[in-house]
């Protein structure tokens, strides 16, 4: 919950966060180690100088202070688990459906737990998906395209068995398909995070939501024509919004970008946690207002009543959460 | 690792040659040069005209394609210099370091380089952000006339020997002309002075009835390259330190 100045209280929905064991006694190689050095560097770049962890810190938190971080500084009342398995780079994976599911168990209140498919499992994967959805009561899923497995650099949505397996999910109820691209993806030739794949899946699924991360990020423009044409296509601001400590003209030029070409009901406040954490985003974010220049150019303004879908609202829209009866549960425990 | 006994270099004019021969390498991706990216880490002169580079990205998993393409395209670059006889580009700190500078140095292409897991060569790849990066300096140009006082008519109207022969005041603006006359011949249609001076990629005319429209779609490309430029900057800072400025 945050408060604004005149008491007004903001419903907040951190809709990618993450809770991870990349311990070097976890790593299985130096991709496991690169890997997080990678994600480190992320949080060392765009953080301000007091939220800066050690790399040890960033390695594992553990759930007690993703909690604190969270639920207690950080102005969140519900967050999204995100898994992400990289078993070909951890022992046990990076942060799987099974390892969240004890953080959801903790917090069951605070925690929406997302489960994860890879289409390279072919059929015995179809089975995995469907006892996974079972088991943990899923509403959502998390896809990483450049994951790697084997030989296999990564995949496409509009891979035949993508298909099948979105076909499956929805068959299971899934409703929300978070999507992150990332740097390899086969054949190596073709532009690793084209998000034209996105565009196909969207519309043969049009009951499907699909919540890009990182607003297709490194590849903004795309991703905003896509968004025009399908109305079943929502950004994640996961990266995006940490722009506005690091580089707050970018940061404003990208919000008018958005808000312009997907609108302010199809995005999605994220942290990334523990990339960043959503207390100075949040801080940051609230305090932002639109540079004159670009509402007078674009005709766009990230208004309190954006911010306020932003934050929550449209991320509780498509998770079924009723905000009034959450605020009341939350503020009664 | 330097074989044999470095040559004096600091000094060396032959340095200056093989820095304005990387000047002239994009990243295809960001459309900013690989020198002013900070992505060149070291430039050595060995014996007999040998030239080693050493390549650094913001990330171990940079996208392998565009790290191929830069690194062909440097050693390309500086082996045009007529003293040079091997320019020896190694990249580190990559996923797929080793797989590149063994295809790189031995002249093999992409599909060479990655058996099996590529389909084609990069030229698709490399049309793509050609033309965006058309798009981005055509932006940013059109833009700057405007505020310069030109109508969305009068661009719409101006040929190429006109746009050649206007003279900006300042240096940021006379380097968006050149930088958009530079790719203007490769996108936009024919190119001769004549022609327009401003069409789409695929060489439509441009009519001031959807003028702001049009700049409205460019603005998007132009925004997501100088975004990911940032995004590199400020990644490359935290993984080498204020030496990557």
């Amino acid at each position: 919950m945050y408060k604004t100045g005149d008491g007004e209280e903001i419903f907040v929905v951190d809709a990618h966060i993450h809770l991870w064991d990349a311990r070097p006694e976890n790593q299985r190689n130096i991709h496991g180690a690169q890997f997080i050095n990678c994600f480190h560097d992320y949080h060392k770049a765009l953080s301000p100088a007091e939220y800066l962890w050690t790399a040890e810190k960033f390695q594992h938190y553990g759930s007690d202070a993703l909690y604190e971080d969270l639920f207690v500084n950080g102005y969140a009342d519900m967050a999204i688990c995100q898994p992400t398995y990289l078993k070909e780079f951890y022992n046990t994976g990076f942060n799987t459906t099974e390892q969240n599911s004890k953080l959801r168990d903790k917090y069951p209140d605070r925690i929406i737990l997302n489960g994860a498919f890879d289409p390279r499992d072919g059929e015995p994967g179809l089975e995995a998906l469907e006892a996974l959805v079972e088991t943990y009561g899923l509403q959502g899923v998390k896809l990483y395209t450049a994951e790697w497995r084997g030989d296999s650099k990564g995949y496409k949505l509009s891979d035949p068995w993508a298909k099948r397996y979105l076909e499956k999910a929805q068959s299971l109820g899934i409703k929300n398909v978070h999507v992150h691209k990332g740097p390899t993806i086969l054949p190596l030739n073709r532009d690793a995070f084209d998000v034209a794949d996105i565009d196909d899946a969207a519309t043969d699924f049009p009951e499907l939501n699909f919540i890009v991360d990182h607003v297709g990020l490194p590849r903004l423009d795309d991703f905003c024509w896509i968004a025009v044409q399908e109305p079943n296509v929502y950004g994640g601001l996961a990266v995006a919004s940490a722009f506005v400590h690091a580089r707050p003209r970018y940061f404003a030029e990208m919000m008018a970008e958005l808000l312009f070409w997907v609108g302010e009901d199809r995005l999605l406040f994220a942290s990334d946690y523990g990339i960043w954490q959503p207390k100075w985003l949040i801080e940051k974010f609230m305090a932002f207002e639109m540079p004159e220049d670009l509402k007078a150019e674009t005709g766009v303004d990230l208004t309190p009543e954006a911010k306020r879908k932003i934050l929550g609202l449209n991320a509780a829209k498509l998770y079924g959460i009723d905000v009034d009866a959450k605020k009341a549960t939350l503020g009664a425990a | 690792m330097p074989m044999d006994a470095p040559l004096p270099q600091s000094g060396d004019p032959r340095l200056d040659d093989v820095w304005a021969r990387l000047a002239t390498v994009s990243d295809p991706e960001l459309d900013e040069s690989v020198a002013a990216m900070g992505f060149v880490e070291s430039v050595e002169l060995g014996a007999d005209g040998d030239v080693r580079i050493g390549l650094r990205l913001p990330t171990f998993w940079c996208a392998p394609n565009f790290a191929f393409l830069m690194a062909h395209d440097m050693r390309e670059a500086v082996e045009r210099l007529d003293w040079v006889t091997r320019a020896k580009i190694t990249l580190s700190d990559h996923c797929h370091a080793e797989e590149i500078n063994r295809g790189v140095g031995s002249g093999h292409s992409f599909a060479e380089t990655f058996p099996g897991q590529a389909t084609a060569e990069l030229d698709e790849l490399r049309v793509t952000f050609r033309r965006k990066a058309f798009q981005g300096r055509q932006e940013v140009l059109l833009r700057r006339l405007l505020a310069d006082g030109f109508t969305a008519t009068q661009l719409c109207a101006m040929r190429i020997s006109a746009l050649a022969a206007l003279e900006l005041a300042d240096a940021e603006g006379a380097r968006m002309c050149q930088r958009y006359l530079e790719i203007r011949g490769e996108f936009g249609g024919p190119a001769e002075g004549s022609d327009a001076a401003f069409s789409t990629s695929e060489g439509e005319d441009l009519s001031p009835e959807n003028f702001t429209e049009y700049l409205k779609d460019l603005r998007r490309v132009r925004m997501n390259a100088a975004f990911n430029a940032n995004m590199c900057r400020s990644l490359l800072k935290t993984r080498y330190g204020e030496a990557g400025e």
